[in-house]
């Protein structure tokens, strides 16, 4: 049993030249989740952004929140696009909302059976998922449904 | 309102396409393909190729205006103009800024073109192969969420999750275009008809897309000319008059890696533009005769669908059956040449085409008496776009 969900090889994330979205990287690799909020107004956003859509500060700051969420949406790939998922479906993706933050929605892979029944609303926790041995190294977010083993 | 609209101002008055053929299996390099379809449409309208002095394409076309320009000899060229992101949803936002040009005096006569030979250059249909990825798509690639397929499927899932809808209408959308398709010689799928049991046992490709659920993906070009409404009456081909168009998202729509974050996810993002479409043309969903709506999915058909005010969600499983969206006789007639599903995936320029066709009573599935005619550029996408055509008789 492979400790990540998906195998290695494909694409591996970094922050931008820039660093707009280092934080939220450098987080996860700490098991902590982080995402962007205005500090004047109490707006969560995600994905990052240079400025607030709200007040249009560029003063920004990044906030730790729980991770977890409710399902609220998804789909099962069956065709693998990338080399390295040639034998790895199918496979669950999911779309999870967080009511308290702001409801901003992350997208993860939901672990257990493959083919199990995926329900929209279902409470989710998240899972640190970690690539010590990429080059760079990452963490990614991965979801399980509140309570499965 | 002001009186600011291009109702009646414009034309398509010409439309021409290179045979179609799978991807990778284009004869000639694709800026041939792409002269060949515009010589072939001012052929078709009976202007000289010089006379042209705009060009207006979409998702990044790599054949571009200076290039054709001089290759064709045009005399002046006056209007060079790509519709800035959204991929197949610019095609009738390309429609849309070749008619704003001429409307507005900036040119008399513009081509809208889309070439492709997706075996000389890359597919859609395949992930990104590089070894690290950044911004929105590190936030969705490293999950295997990484083909169009895959970023729109959720979108899809939530909408039929919010309304109770299954699977037949997904199925009745790509069994009326695989339909239309049995009778246009120029169709791929010409000849290789589909049922309800072969879409139902083909693989999935992504849930709830089933593999005849998704776009092919074609080499080819395919080419519309425009001119003024005053122009028009002189050419050899009946006019398809510009009725309305309208181009956009909603808000804080984002763009496709990113689309899982945006807030009214289960939509294709028509609700803002609809309205406006239908108030410049002025005419509602109830008047327009024939559809022709850019399937990537089948789950954006429906959605887009919806949103032009054709029936309420709530009424999908009821409505989209195979007969209602069949020409000539059905409701709501679809994707009447067989669409980017199984006609050619000419990035649905092949359907601003075929909504010209109609009304011109030269479609291979002819719908009698057209009036209206409606042409939907690539659903949950950002921007959309949308153009509305009409007969004589509407202006």
């Amino acid at each position: 049993m492979s400790q990540t969900y998906l195998p290695p090889g494909l694409p591996i994330p970094v922050p931008e030249r820039n660093g707009l979205s280092a934080p939220f990287w450098e987080g996860l690799r700490e098991e902590r989740l982080r995402v962007q909020r205005n500090p004047a107004t109490g707006l969560y956003q995600w994905p990052p952004q240079w400025i607030a859509y709200d007040t249009h500060t560029f003063d920004i700051e990044w906030v730790d929140v729980a991770p977890r969420g409710l399902i609220y949406s998804w789909t099962r790939v069956w065709h693998p696009v990338h080399p390295a998922l040639r034998d790895a479906g199918p496979y669950l993706v999911v779309v999870v909302e967080m009511p308290h933050a702001g409801d901003v929605r992350m997208l993860g892979n939901l672990l257990g059976d493959p083919s199990q029944q995926v329900r929209i609303g279902a409470e989710v926790e998240g899972v640190f998922e970690h690539h010590p041995g990429a080059e760079p190294p990452f963490s990614l977010l991965q979801w399980r449904v509140t309570g499965a083993a | 309102m002001s009186g600011r609209s291009l109702r009646g101002t414009v034309a398509v008055v010409g439309v021409g396409e290179t045979d179609y053929c799978r991807h990778g299996q284009a004869p000639e390099p694709e800026f041939v393909l792409c002269l060949k379809a515009i010589l072939a449409a001012c052929r078709d309208a009976g202007v000289d190729p010089v006379e042209i002095d705009g060009f207006a394409s979409y998702s990044n076309d790599r054949n571009n205006p200076p290039s054709l320009a001089t290759a064709l000899g045009v005399r002046e060229l006056r209007f060079s103009n790509m519709q800035w992101e959204g991929g197949g949803g610019g095609g009738a936002g390309a429609m849309a800024n070749a008619a704003a040009a001429i409307a507005g005096g900036l040119a008399d006569c513009v081509v809208v073109y889309r070439a492709l030979a997706q075996g000389q250059f890359g597919r859609f249909g395949q992930g990104p192969q590089a070894r690290t990825v950044s911004s929105d798509l590190a936030l969705t690639v490293p999950y295997g969420q990484m083909s169009p397929a895959q970023w729109y499927a959720p979108k899809v899932i939530r909408f039929m999750h919010e309304h109770g809808i299954g699977q037949a209408p997904l199925r009745a959308i790509a069994l009326a275009s695989y339909h239309h398709a049995q009778s246009n010689p120029r169709a791929v799928m010409y000849g290789r008809p589909l049922t309800e049991a072969a879409y139902d046992a083909s693989r999935w490709i992504t849930e709830p897309f089933h593999l005849y659920d998704c776009c092919q993906e074609n080499d080819g070009a395919a080419a519309l000319i425009m001119v003024s409404a005053e122009r028009a009456k002189d050419l050899m081909q009946t006019p398809a008059y510009v009725l309305g168009a309208a181009i956009g998202a909603g808000f804080r729509v984002h763009s496709t890696p990113a689309g899982f974050a945006t807030p009214d996810l289960a939509s294709s993002h028509f609700k803002t533009l609809a309205p406006r479409l239908y108030q410049m043309a002025g005419v509602g969903p109830a008047d327009v005769d024939v559809v022709q709506c850019y399937e990537n999915f089948t789950g954006g058909v429906l959605m887009a669908l919806v949103e032009h005010g054709f029936f309420a969600p709530d009424q999908a499983m009821e409505f989209v059956t195979p007969e209602n969206l069949l020409a000539p006789g059905g409701k709501l007639p679809l994707n009447t040449s067989g669409g980017n599903l199984a006609e050619c995936y000419m990035h649905g320029l092949e359907l601003q085409i075929e909504a010209v066709r109609q009304l011109r009573g030269q479609s291979t599935s002819p719908v009698p008496d057209v009036n209206v005619s409606l042409a939907v550029a690539g659903p949950m996408v950002t921007p959309v776009s949308t153009v509305l055509f009409g007969s004589e008789a509407t202006l």
